[in-house]
């Protein structure tokens, strides 16, 4: 045989690595697919139940007497962003701070325990996380309050934003350190002018990873939040949050109120997603605007 | 007249000022970044003295008593196999050696007579009098160019922007990247390529005005071009400052530099050491020591 038709010929063995790679990539499609439909198919179902009964009333209303038509989630949509927001708050700057002690100052052993307490904290139920928070702020102040709701989301978002913190400012590279102290810039302005910006990116990506996490908890508002039925803004009150109401609604034995859950559903995913891709945005503009 | 002073740079507190050279810079208080930016174009270079210095990562010792004399306004050049302990030498000049974790140095360095081993002495002034270029060039990326070439005035709180524009012109003049950037100053400092990169680090070091400027091997990641226009960079350095590279490269450090050093390995406890130091040309053609003549000539490493 000569040279050229060795080369087009394909031996056994390679004709079998040809077809496993074939098998391979379509099992691995599949596979990337089936990750994908639940995502979808959740998306869907909500839309679909959702949207015919979404309308400004929902959104505008409080809700009216048991059992009859008519009224709204307002004083949960109200009381979801109020406490998210004062959760992430209170918790992202400890967060943070606590992610850049974790990466630059700690020792190897230091960092290696404190990763692992805050892993310990990641994994720990948000029921118990509320409970936490119900002996900590509902019982000295006597009533439950959106305070005490906000601090058992605080709780629960500090462990996740410290992680990523960390993480993000360990993709840093060393030498990048090393050039600013090489120039005479103290560790901690390295640190604050030097290492963060290059990080910022991942850390904020982190944030919302994490206000998307606590605007869908429930667990952590039942003892502490509790519920409202009207709209307030006083943190020392309980206050309403949307996936209270619609664990209320959802399992109530009244058809108004599983609509109206449904459509509390469609609004908490939209509100997430809206944030999340305002702040992608806005962070992908940041970012052309320099590069 | 001591290099003693405490983390935050107060430019309050002064004492009594040093007349070595024409410009003047009072001792012992912070180093002012931006009063040495307005008076120092033309400077002298100081003298660094090394005096039985040993080097240990844990208790692994990796230098062993360096004694080194190296003269104002000079190139000298550090040769020597690889691990012998090139790099760390000059990292324990600037005191960048002990950032790492276990990593210490024993002995003394003098910068124009002051210890900078010494008890009180603030590494990150140190840093700010002796400054570095690395190996990889290594921008910030998060900054313009212009940041990049202000960056250690800017970081020490310098917000006068004519002062600022002034140094960013002079250091990117000066190490010959200034024709080519001018036009986009804004542009991210990794948008360069790698000898555009590393000039611009070279231009980031002198914008402080260090007396010395130290030099890990600054070619060895660029192609020829690039490498012959740094070299050129340190020869018009050599006039304002003290230059220390290290370099793996014989033939470069024939063409730059005044004084050369030979380093190895030690036969039994694998710390580098001392072999022999002198003027260039009679270091590569007349070398005193036989091991220095084995290297030279390629006999190893």
């Amino acid at each position: 045989m000569t040279a050229a038709t060795t080369l087009r010929i394909p031996g056994r063995n390679l004709r079998r690595r040809r077809a496993t790679d074939r098998i391979m990539r379509v099992l691995l499609g599949l596979a990337a697919v089936v990750a994908v439909i639940p995502l979808l198919l959740v998306l869907l179902y909500v839309l679909l139940q959702g949207l015919p009964a979404l309308n400004l009333a929902l959104l505008t209303q409080s809700p009216v007497p048991a059992g009859f038509p008519g009224g709204g989630v307002a004083p949960a949509v109200v009381g979801t962003l109020i406490m998210v927001g004062l959760g992430t708050l209170i918790g992202t700057p400890v967060a943070v701070l606590a992610g850049i002690y974790i990466r630059e100052y700690a020792g190897g052993r230091g960092a290696t325990v404190i990763r692992f307490l805050v892993d310990v904290l990641a994994g720990i139920p948000t029921i118990a996380v509320g409970l936490f928070a119900y002996g900590l702020v509902v019982i000295p102040m006597g009533s439950f309050s959106a305070l005490a709701g906000a601090i058992a989301l605080a709780v629960i978002i500090i462990p996740i934003v410290a992680r990523i913190t960390d993480e993000m400012l360990g993709l840093v590279p060393g030498s990048v350190r090393e050039a600013a102290y090489a120039l005479g810039i103290p560790p901690w302005k390295t640190i604050v002018r030097v290492v963060l910006p290059g990080a910022a990116t991942g850390i904020v990506t982190g944030i919302l990873l994490g206000v998307a996490r606590i605007a869908g908890e429930t667990a952590p508002l039942i003892f502490t939040a509790l519920g409202n039925q009207r709209v307030t803004t006083s943190l020392g009150e309980p206050m309403d949050a949307l996936p209270l109401r619609i664990w209320v609604y959802a399992t109530g034995p009244y058809d108004s109120w599983h609509t109206q859950a449904w459509a509390a559903s469609l609004v908490l995913v939209f509100l997430v997603l809206a944030f999340s891709i305002l702040t992608r945005l806005v962070l992908r503009r940041r970012g052309a605007g320099r590069a | 007249m001591t290099l003693m002073t405490d983390q935050t740079t107060d430019p309050t507190q002064t004492t009594e000022t040093t007349g070595t050279g024409p410009a003047a810079v009072p001792r012992s208080r912070p180093i002012d970044v931006a009063e040495r930016a307005e008076v120092a174009v033309e400077h002298a270079g100081v003298a660094v003295d090394i005096d039985h210095l040993d080097a240990f990562y844990g208790t692994h010792r990796v230098l062993r008593d360096i004694t080194l004399a190296v003269r104002p306004n000079s190139v000298t050049a550090i040769i020597g196999p690889s691990g012998c302990g090139k790099s760390t030498l000059i990292r324990c000049l600037n005191r960048m050696h002990e950032v790492t974790p276990r990593a210490r140095a024993t002995g003394r360095v003098r910068l124009d007579g002051e210890d900078i081993y010494a008890q009180d002495v603030d590494p990150v002034v140190i840093r700010q009098r002796i400054g570095m270029v690395f190996q990889r060039p290594n921008p910030f990326p998060t900054m313009s160019i212009y940041d990049n070439a202000v960056a250690g005035l800017k970081l020490a709180g310098v917000r006068d922007r004519s002062l600022l524009d002034e140094v960013a012109e002079r250091s990117l003049r000066r190490a010959a990247l200034w024709d080519e950037v001018r036009d986009k100053l804004s542009a991210p400092g990794g948008a360069l390529s790698g000898g555009q990169q590393q000039r611009l680090c070279i231009a980031r070091a002198i914008a402080v005005e260090p007396e010395v400027i130290l030099m890990d091997e600054p070619a060895s990641a660029l192609d020829p071009m690039s490498t012959l226009k740094i070299e050129e960079l340190i020869d018009s350095l050599r006039a304002s400052y003290t230059i220390v590279i290290v370099t793996h490269n014989m033939q470069q450090a024939a063409r730059v530099s005044d004084r050369t050093a030979f380093l190895t390995v030690g036969e039994e406890d694998r710390a580098g050491y001392l072999v022999e130091e002198g003027p260039t040309p009679q270091i590569f053609t007349n070398p005193r020591r036989q091991l220095t003549e084995d290297y030279i000539s390629g006999r190893f490493g």
